[in-house]
């Protein structure tokens, strides 16, 4: 590009910027929080990663070492990590699934039963801290629903300490975990199956599709691209983000660290101990594989979906 | 209209497969609230049973009795949480809608990437940026006010997101005619697009509301006046075994606004959520 053709885009973009003045303002107050309270605690925490910071004194640099002690001189994390990795990887994928399939079965209701369905569904994500239910449901003592069951059917003699045996604790917690994984992006399902133009159906059922499994995966699917996509960022933000469901459980932290996530640990870290750039480290860790996993799954749905 | 035909084997299936789950979603509710019900020795009953013999308002009242001797009173912690969900509420729809409607309508050099970032922003939920949040918090000199409660979910990405997704179905010509009418950008989205996007903006409200409702942020607050009103309960409700029935009959108080508002306004979310995909 020569100088002045530079020039003259530089100033078409001057005057292109000048017209749309405006539509900055109205951006801008949300911008501008949006900037402070998600980009700059982003940006921040990738400095201080770097640094020894216990909110006190100045934050003093010190190289790689917080991500060396991470991966080298602290056993709990790499737990952490692995657990991390299962809510990640084998719930979140199966919360995806069930998301998918049951607002699929759904659509195949009559109007009023949907609706009825789709509360079923929907209302454990907005139920706040009903889940805690589920620590009755799975309480040590004989008089815990699970345990209580399994007594009479005389499966086992003794209870089980379901939320504090370090064997069981990781199951419980992805148990409940899928129960409240039908959130927005269920709702996206609902309502995207429901758009979904009924001409498609008839030419595909006149182009010889047979059943309703072939009506899946050769017409919905494929139209379901966008709405795959946006309810996989939504379940990839919240199997990553596992934490007080465990905490409020089985505690913190859980006996032997059997379900501790990333999260969990950082908050041990950065509200108990102050070691905010150690704890920073991790959550720089945990961006890391959200915006990785996120740019696969956009690859992944990408090949058999338009979107 | 001709489908293909759906074979009775299969509905069959697709109702017992409903069926089924939609049982095992629906049973913490049930028992739930059957807990918050029940008697102190009902609680404790081997084998535990899916009815009530003598159903009380026990747990309901010893909420009151608890809520009575605490230290800072009760009514602090209601005002608390309402007067940051309304305001916040109330803010975060109005911001959100402001920046949608040129990022829908007029892109400008730079809305693209900035509504990229804001699309990747779904995935940073509370928890996960909650220390780097606290970090600059603390820096602006916020935390452990009322603002460390309001500020974070105010410019929460999905509210915007929704928002922008569902006014890119405006059609064009509504807002030429607008303008030739000689209305201005702010007064276009003030008296043509906002009653046009009821379904929306009702959507955010509602998740915005649920956001602050479930006590977002009350980690960043150490004041106990200053807390919201699900700390106090919540605290109630995982109290232990001494207040069981207490805790169940806590739990269900807490859920009811979320899940009876939503109930009230399903057929609108599901209108805004058609248009959630990401293209």
């Amino acid at each position: 590009m020569s100088r002045s053709a530079l020039k003259e885009t530089k100033v078409g973009l001057w005057r292109q910027m000048k017209q749309h003045r405006a539509d900055y303002l109205m951006v801008f107050p949300f911008a501008a929080l949006f900037t402070v309270f998600t980009i700059i605690p982003i940006l921040s925490s990738m400095v201080l990663s770097f640094t020894d910071f216990d909110m006190v004194q100045m934050p003093l640099f010190n190289g790689f070492s917080n991500y060396i002690r991470m991966f080298l001189n602290d056993d709990v994390f790499l737990v952490c990590l692995k657990n991390t990795m299962v809510f990640a990887f084998i719930t979140g994928p199966i919360s995806f699934a069930c998301c998918f399939l049951f607002a699929w079965l759904i659509n195949e209701l009559s109007r009023g039963m949907r609706t009825v369905m789709t509360f079923v569904f929907y209302a454990p994500s907005i139920s706040g801290s009903l889940f805690v239910i589920f620590s009755w449901v799975f309480s040590g003592d004989m008089y815990g629903l699970v345990n209580s069951v399994l007594m009479e059917l005389g499966i086992i003699r003794d209870p089980i300490q379901w939320l504090s045996d370090a064997n069981y604790i990781l199951g419980v917690c992805i148990l409940v975990q899928i129960w409240l994984s039908f959130g927005t992006g269920f709702l996206s399902f609902i309502a995207g199956l429901q758009g979904i133009d009924r001409q498609i159906y008839e030419a595909g059922a006149i182009d010889g599709i047979k059943s309703r499994l072939q009506e899946l995966i050769y017409l919905t699917l494929p139209h379901m691209g966008p709405q795959l996509f946006f309810a996989a960022v939504m379940q990839i933000g919240a199997s990553f983000s596992v934490g007080s469901v465990v905490t409020m459980l089985c505690g913190s932290p859980t006996t032997d660290y059997a379900a501790d996530t990333i999260v969990t640990h950082i908050i041990d870290h950065g509200t108990t101990r102050f070691e905010m750039g150690y704890a920073c480290a991790m959550a720089v860790v945990l961006f890391l594989m959200m915006v990785g996993t996120n740019q696969l799954v956009r690859r992944l749905i990408g090949k058999f979906a338009s979107t | 209209m001709k489908r293909v035909s759906r074979s009775r084997a299969g509905n069959v299936t697709v109702l017992l497969l409903l069926l089924f789950f939609g049982v095992f979603m629906f049973f913490p509710f049930f028992y739930a609230v059957l807990q918050a019900f029940k008697p102190m020795n009902e609680i404790f009953q081997y084998p535990p049973k899916f009815y009530i013999v003598h159903p009380t308002l026990e747990n309901f009242m010893s909420i009151s009795q608890l809520v009575d001797n605490l230290w800072v009173p009760f009514g602090r912690y209601v005002v608390n949480t309402l007067l940051v969900s309304v305001v916040g509420t109330a803010l975060h729809v109005l911001l959100a809608s402001m920046a949608a409607f040129p990022l829908a309508k007029y892109p400008f050099p730079g809305s693209r990437v900035f509504f990229e970032i804001v699309v990747l922003a779904l995935m940073f939920n509370g928890s996960v940026t909650q220390i780097p949040q606290y970090v600059v918090m603390a820096g602006m000199g916020v935390i452990d006010s009322y603002l460390a409660l309001l500020l974070p979910p105010l410019a929460g990405a999905t509210g915007l997101f929704l928002m922008k997704q569902f006014m890119s179905s405006i059609p064009d010509a509504m807002l030429e005619a607008a303008q030739i009418d000689g209305a201005g950008r702010m007064c276009t989205w003030w008296r043509v697009v906002m009653p046009n996007v009821k379904a929306a903006w009702l959507t955010i409200l509602i998740f915005a509301f649920q956001t602050y409702w479930n006590g977002a942020g009350s980690g960043y607050i150490y004041t106990e006046s200053l807390k919201p009103l699900t700390t106090i309960l919540n605290q109630i409700a995982t109290a232990g075994v001494a207040r069981a029935g207490t805790g169940a009959a806590v739990t269900v108080l807490l859920m009811l606004p979320p899940v009876m508002i939503f109930v009230f306004s399903q057929s609108r979310i599901v209108e805004t959520m058609a248009h959630s995909g990401i293209k």
